[in-house]
């Protein structure tokens, strides 16, 4: 059995599906930070089966509402004095700048450099974005 | 109020806008000459990237006959384009010198591109395989004028229904009218995207078919749009030589068809409508032609507000 303390101050992020946390511990940046944190992988789950954990030993300042894209399942605890003071679920944004990139050869992103590439969530059961210039269809790898 | 706004997508305009701008593209067929110097003093900038004769001639035919005058180029070869220059920086140029702008680009995007830039009204005259709104509302011009309404239609759409930009943005702009059912014929290579039917047809509870054969649901049309094969649009030669002469509409087919039903076409035409065909009283193709130009006067004095 390994064993991980728990955190005073920081965030849990929960339920990741496992596989996904290397990803999302990269989204964040996680590999060049210098403060304490953890990626368990395949953590045991009643409801997942296994699952992935990442635990954050800080107070920090990230937009985590993108990693709705990687896993919209996850769930974010916020720990004070070691207590769960807060836990969020994750809607899928919106809208999503610089994050997906258009791959539509044709779009006008392809040759417009400064572009910024923009999405829409256009079915969020889906998981469907759509891009703003030219509607090039991007579903999430783990809905559709 | 559609004044100073842009055109990119055709479903930009609520349908009340659209049958308002339709009523006024009516009013000027009817009577081009009242309209003759309502945009006296205005210019049109027209920024075609890629080749057209239809769409470009029509649009400054429209500008002139509304008094206004032009100017622009034809290719981007003789443009600041060739020297590298963004549509951000040539839209915020010309948006100095036009009071309304006409872009057709090869890449999907770039009108709505030069509607985030611009200080004056952009329309898209086609981007790439994406959309041409101007197009969807000839067709909805057409339709009206000839059957009076743009509910419970029954419209067939024939050939490259893949591709097809027309073919996408009528059949979204149709499935906001009530009552209208959809027969899609098309080789199964060129079948309707399933976004198309996904988020259009089933979403709207649209009653649609598909077919292969047009003699499947030709007697049952109100409407027959006829498509071409775009060449343009295949990344391989082979596979459009397969199925650029899939539909031959002749008069054999046309006997099946009732005498209400009316045959449209964007054009140009390749094979996909025999010559035959243009003597028939139901060959509205070169009507629609005109009616897209009346539909761009109404949208140009729409857009500058001086109508």
């Amino acid at each position: 059995m390994m064993t991980i303390n728990t955190i005073e101050n920081g965030i849990v992020i929960d339920h990741i599906r496992a596989g996904y946390g290397v990803e999302i511990f990269n989204y964040l940046g996680l590999d060049k930070v210098d403060y304490t944190v953890a990626l368990i992988m395949n953590v045991n789950s009643k409801k997942q089966g296994k699952k992935d954990i990442i635990k954050i030993e800080n107070e920090i300042n990230f937009d985590l509402s993108e990693l709705g894209l990687i896993d919209p399942d996850v769930t974010i605890n916020i720990i004070q004095n070691h207590t769960i003071t807060k836990k969020l679920k994750l809607n899928l944004p919106k809208v999503v700048e610089n994050v997906i990139k258009c791959k539509n050869p044709r779009c006008i992103t392809s040759v417009e450099r400064h572009l910024t590439h923009v999405f829409y969530l256009v079915d969020e059961k889906k998981g469907v974005y759509r891009c703003k210039y030219c509607d090039e269809k991007y579903a999430l790898r783990n809905r559709v | 109020m559609i004044k100073n706004r842009h055109l990119i997508d055709p479903m930009d305009f609520s349908t009340e806008e659209i049958d308002k701008l339709l009523s006024l593209s009516e009013q000027i067929s009817k009577n081009p000459e009242n309209h003759s110097k309502k945009c006296s003093g205005k210019i049109l900038g027209s920024l075609f990237y890629e080749p057209s004769t239809r769409t470009r001639l029509s649009f400054e035919s429209a500008m002139m006959r509304l008094g206004g005058q032009v100017i622009g180029f034809s290719e981007a070869n003789s443009s600041s384009v060739s020297k590298g220059e963004s549509i951000a920086d040539t839209i915020r140029t010309v948006a100095c010198y036009a009071d309304i702008v006409v872009m057709r680009h090869p890449k999907e995007g770039a009108p709505k591109v030069a509607s985030m830039y611009s200080d004056v009204p952009v329309i898209n005259a086609g981007d790439g395989g994406h959309q041409h709104p101007t197009q969807t509302l000839t067709d909805l011009l057409t339709i009206r004028t000839v059957k009076g309404s743009l509910n419970n239609l029954k419209i067939g759409y024939c050939g490259d229904l893949k591709f097809g930009r027309t073919v996408h943005s009528l059949i979204k702009a149709l499935s906001r009218y009530p009552d209208n059912e959809m027969h899609l014929i098309s080789p199964k290579e060129l079948k309707i995207p399933d976004y198309i039917k996904e988020e259009i047809l089933d979403k709207q509870s649209i009653n649609y078919f598909e077919h292969e054969k047009i003699e499947e649901c030709i007697n049952d049309l109100d409407i027959l749009y006829m498509t071409r094969v775009q060449k343009e649009r295949f990344f391989n030669e082979e596979d459009y030589i397969r199925l650029k002469d899939t539909y031959i509409l002749d008069n054999e087919k046309m006997k099946k068809g009732s005498d209400q039903m009316i045959v449209l076409h964007p054009l140009p035409r390749v094979n996909e409508i025999a010559y035959e065909i243009d003597n028939d009283p139901r060959a509205y193709y070169f009507k629609q032609a005109k009616m897209g130009m009346y539909v761009r006067m109404g949208l140009i004095s729409m857009l500058l507000g001086v109508c």
